[in-house]
């Protein structure tokens, strides 16, 4: 067994899943390549959502091949900070907002 | 950046036969990733084979005013090989009796050639369709001697083919050394001031576009489009087409990947990008490479690496297109970088 949880070589196994359900995992890969085509949003503008949201969800892998397409298309470092920082502050909205909740509750309970 | 090429720092990769023998162990020996020839093996299109010369592609010396970073010719201002009008003169018989209709002069920086002139004006007398000289731009702007470049590029109907890694200035003094960017600006403004890149003119200004790093092109049409975008808007910029180029693993790229140690997955990069589809256009099928000492090579890049036509034929001053033709192209792994993703030629894509 591997020593750690995340090796970079596995995101080169990635399409190793259709395996053990081929219809499930090819039917997701259809569906993933169509969603990163030229549509009302261009493929760029979908590599910096995708980079976002590999961070947000932090994932490893993601953020090594989004962190890669965003140089093969082009993508400046500028950008693809910016990009992180939409995530960084989506995520920390959505922490903070949670806060009205917590008022809420507090000011129900307390006389 | 350095500012010497690997042969003036004695880097142990200035020995073509180093780089030769790092593309033929490692991974592609142990067997990890398939060399070029079984992987073409695949597909049956090994032995490579040329198809009819259609590009004379004459390298007129390796001195250059730049020191890139990704330089697979390791050139810059310390390399003293230069093209002597003798061999030009060959170059110019071959020119004028070959079927080849594009004649690319490259280098270095070909324009600090001493004969360069003289050899474009000859050239263009025998009168080839498509005329390229490969100008990195900024030489235009090196010394007031080459500020009239434009107009003889323009007297002589030559196409222009400059190299711009960006849109922005930061990616681009990156791989190509402090101030380029804005020299390269400022030449580009000049070529399309006497009608070079214009929409409608017949005076061809093209650009090539390297990956500044160890990852490979992305689209070429998308590119373009982008680049098109932002030096129109910012600079006023106009230019025909772009051509997106891989960096093969060889010199000073070779070089960089090692020491970034981003050698094998670059070489992983390429393998799984291969395109059995490029295989049959890649440029040796269709060029011949002619160093600035006289010898044929297959391309550019085996030139770079001192692999030689394997033809009974190896000289301009015993150039026989017939024999030429015969020959099985000389491979390794390095021709990876041709055939990844949508294909790479001094043309741009090829699949
Ligand atoms: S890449 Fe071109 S401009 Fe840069 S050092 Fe090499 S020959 Fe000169
Ligand atoms: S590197 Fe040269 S020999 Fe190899 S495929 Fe490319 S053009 Fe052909």
């Amino acid at each position: 067994m591997d020593k750690s949880y995340y090796n970079p070589r596995d995101l080169k196994k990635f399409g190793s899943i259709t395996e053990w359900s081929e219809e499930l995992g090819n039917k997701f890969f259809e569906y993933y390549g169509k969603v990163f085509e030229e549509g009302a949003l261009t493929p760029r503008e979908k590599s910096l959502i995708a980079l976002a949201v590999a961070h947000t969800e932090q994932c490893p892998y993601c953020i090594d091949a989004y962190s890669q397409d965003g140089l093969q298309r082009g993508i400046t470092k500028e950008e693809m900070m910016e990009a992180i920082h939409v995530g960084a502050a989506i995520k920390s909205g959505a922490t903070l907002v949670h806060g009205v909740q917590m008022m809420n509750k507090v000011n129900k309970l307390e006389m | 950046m350095a500012t010497k090429s690997l042969q003036k720092r004695e880097s142990e990769l200035a020995s073509t036969q180093r780089q030769v023998e790092i593309l033929s162990n490692g991974i592609f020996q142990s067997g990890e990733l398939p060399t070029f020839a079984n992987k073409i093996k695949e597909t049956n299109q090994f032995p490579l084979k040329p198809k009819k010369v259609e590009i004379l592609q004459i390298n007129v010396g390796y001195m250059c005013n730049q020191v890139c970073s990704h330089c697979h010719v390791d050139a810059g201002p310390d390399r003293k090989e230069i093209m002597t009008r003798e061999t030009m003169q060959q170059c110019l018989d071959v020119i004028e009796k070959t079927g080849a209709h594009t004649l690319d002069l490259t280098g270095g920086a070909p324009e600090m050639n001493p004969h360069f002139r003289w050899f474009v004006e000859e050239a263009s007398k025998i009168g080839v369709k498509d005329f390229i000289v490969r100008s990195n731009l900024t030489i235009i702007r090196a010394n007031k001697k080459y500020y009239d470049l434009p107009e003889f590029f323009k007297k002589h109907n030559v196409h222009v083919v400059s190299s711009m890694p960006h849109w922005t200035r930061g990616k681009t003094d990156k791989q190509r050394g402090d101030g380029v960017f804005d020299k390269s600006i400022k030449a580009l403004q000049e070529l399309n001031a006497v009608g070079y890149g214009m929409p409608d003119s017949d005076l061809r200004l093209d650009l090539v576009y390297n990956p500044s790093g160890a990852f490979l092109p992305g689209d070429q049409a998308a590119m373009e489009k982008d680049f098109k975008k932002a030096l129109l808007e910012d600079f006023n910029i106009q230019f025909h087409n772009l051509f997106a180029i891989t960096n093969l693993p060889i010199s000073r790229f070779l070089d960089y990947l090692i020491a970034s140690e981003n050698y094998e997955d670059y070489m992983y990069s390429l393998v799984e990008a291969f395109n059995p589809g490029a295989v049959a256009n890649v440029m040796c099928t269709n060029t011949i490479s002619v160093s600035w000492d006289g010898w044929l090579y297959d391309c550019d890049f085996n030139q770079m690496l001192d692999l030689k036509v394997a033809s009974k034929v190896k000289h301009i001053s015993e150039y026989n297109e017939e024999l030429l033709n015969n020959r099985n192209i000389i491979i390794s792994q390095h021709c990876y970088g041709c055939t990844a993703g949508a294909g790479s030629s001094c043309q741009g894509t090829v699949a």
